[in-house]
């Protein structure tokens, strides 16, 4: 049997995730993650983008997080997430809009909304959509 | 007839203040639904952030942020969680009771407080009695948002940085169950190594990108998890607290109700009687 750590998703409105698995990856701020079981203690950040679960039945699961941290603690990862979504909930046509929209809005710079927040919008729609395509992928 | 008109009308306004006491029971009662839901759904992430905390404080970082460093205590903060409406038992009262006793006991040892209220309640009280009141936060509603917190947050964690206190309390209740809430007192700042583990262990995270940035970051958050977390809980307290004491007004309203009533049945028999007696007396004086 594969080694195994515990893990907890938890995003600042509800608990997403708390389980045993065998290994986790997602976006940090200077680049992928792949962690697996018996990993040195770390903080990092992490941004919008997929979380990958593997579990020691092979089975995988995707969640969205929004940007937030991520611990790694011996034998407990814990992921403090900005949102988090379970990515079977992201809703591919509102991911879509939000990103047509931020987009939209990156291009009419004389529109009220400040270029960061408009940049920021569209990473995360573009985050989600990756996060989509991703599921997809497995799928088939 | 004329007798027992005021106790009549007294009934009468008992029975209003009833309805309305029972109909502001029913009100609490499904808000209490709204705020528990609420409550519940933010505690994970309080708690684990809390847990994060607790590790980083028991480890060795390289970068060493403010709030982690403890300092001799010459003034101390807090920060007081509140209601912004009454007629909810002895909900704030008990919170103020507690939150007194333990600055007597650091004024005790010569150490003065500083106080970040929010909720109506607490700037009133504090108004009343004194206090060195530096920030205050009312109105902030049944579904506070952080971002309306924020602003009597900074205020305090700027007098920490600048030294005017050197630790920082937070004050609220704590949701038992529904019958129960309970004043507690929890130190925010300096940060607090998790108990139960040996410190001894000399450990440090791997931080990327790097240190200081990430503990300012996971820092600010913890503080304001913590504060709006407890913003909802005392909002939670606050209904079911109101709740049970509109509870009890609607039943006593209906003791009052039962006793009034039988007090006019009793006039109203002694007048009858009365009349009988003085048209019999009548009569046999014919």
């Amino acid at each position: 049997m594969a080694m195994t750590m515990h893990c907890d998703i938890v995003s600042a409105e509800q608990e997403i995730f708390s389980g045993r698995i065998t290994m986790v990856s997602a976006t940090g701020t200077i680049g992928e993650l792949g962690i697996m079981p018996g990993h040195a203690p770390l903080l990092t950040g992490i941004r919008a983008g997929p979380v990958r679960l593997k579990f020691d039945n092979g089975e995988e699961e995707i969640f969205f997080a929004s940007g937030g941290f991520l611990e790694v603690q011996p034998g407990v990862v814990t992921i403090l997430a900005d949102t988090a979504l379970r990515a079977e909930d992201i809703d591919e046509a509102a991911a879509l809009d939000a990103q047509a929209a931020a987009q939209r809005a990156l291009e009419d710079r004389t529109a009220d909304m400040e270029f960061s927040v408009a940049a920021a919008q569209l990473a995360e729609a573009m985050a989600q959509q990756r996060t989509l395509a991703e599921l997809k992928k497995r799928r088939r | 007839m004329a007798v027992g008109r005021e106790i009549k009308k007294k009934i009468g306004s008992v029975q209003n203040t009833q309805k309305i006491t029972s109909a502001m029971q029913m009100v609490a009662a499904s808000k209490m639904r709204r705020t528990q839901e609420r409550m519940r759904q933010g505690k994970p992430y309080s708690e684990k952030i809390r847990s994060v905390i607790g590790h980083l404080a028991n480890s060795n970082p390289e970068y060493r942020h403010t709030y982690m460093e403890p300092r001799d205590i010459k003034r101390i903060g807090y920060l007081v969680v509140s209601s912004d409406k009454g007629l909810c038992g002895g909900l704030n009262v008990n919170l103020f009771r507690a939150l007194v006793r333990d600055m007597a006991q650091w004024h005790n040892q010569g150490i003065e407080s500083d106080l970040g209220v929010i909720g109506n309640k607490a700037s009133r009280f504090f108004r009343s009695i004194g206090g060195n009141v530096l920030a205050e936060l009312t109105d902030v509603g049944e579904a506070p948002s952080l971002s309306s917190l924020i602003g009597g947050i900074k205020v305090m964690l700027d007098a920490y940085e600048n030294g005017q206190i050197d630790r920082l309390f937070i004050i609220s209740n704590e949701f038992v169950n529904t019958m129960t809430q309970s004043p507690v007192i929890r130190q925010l700042l300096p940060l607090e190594p998790e108990q139960g583990e040996s410190s001894e262990h000399r450990w440090d995270y791997i931080y990327e990108p790097d240190a200081r940035h990430l503990i300012e970051g996971l820092v600010t958050r913890f503080i304001e998890s913590q504060v709006y977390q407890a913003v909802i809980e005392n909002g939670a307290c606050e209904q079911a607290a109101k709740m049970i004491a509109m509870k009890n007004a609607t039943e006593n309203a209906e003791k009052l109700i039962e006793e009034l009533t039988l007090i006019y049945n009793n006039a109203r028999q002694a007048a009858i009687t009365q009349e009988i007696a003085e048209i019999v007396g009548g009569a046999a004086a014919v």
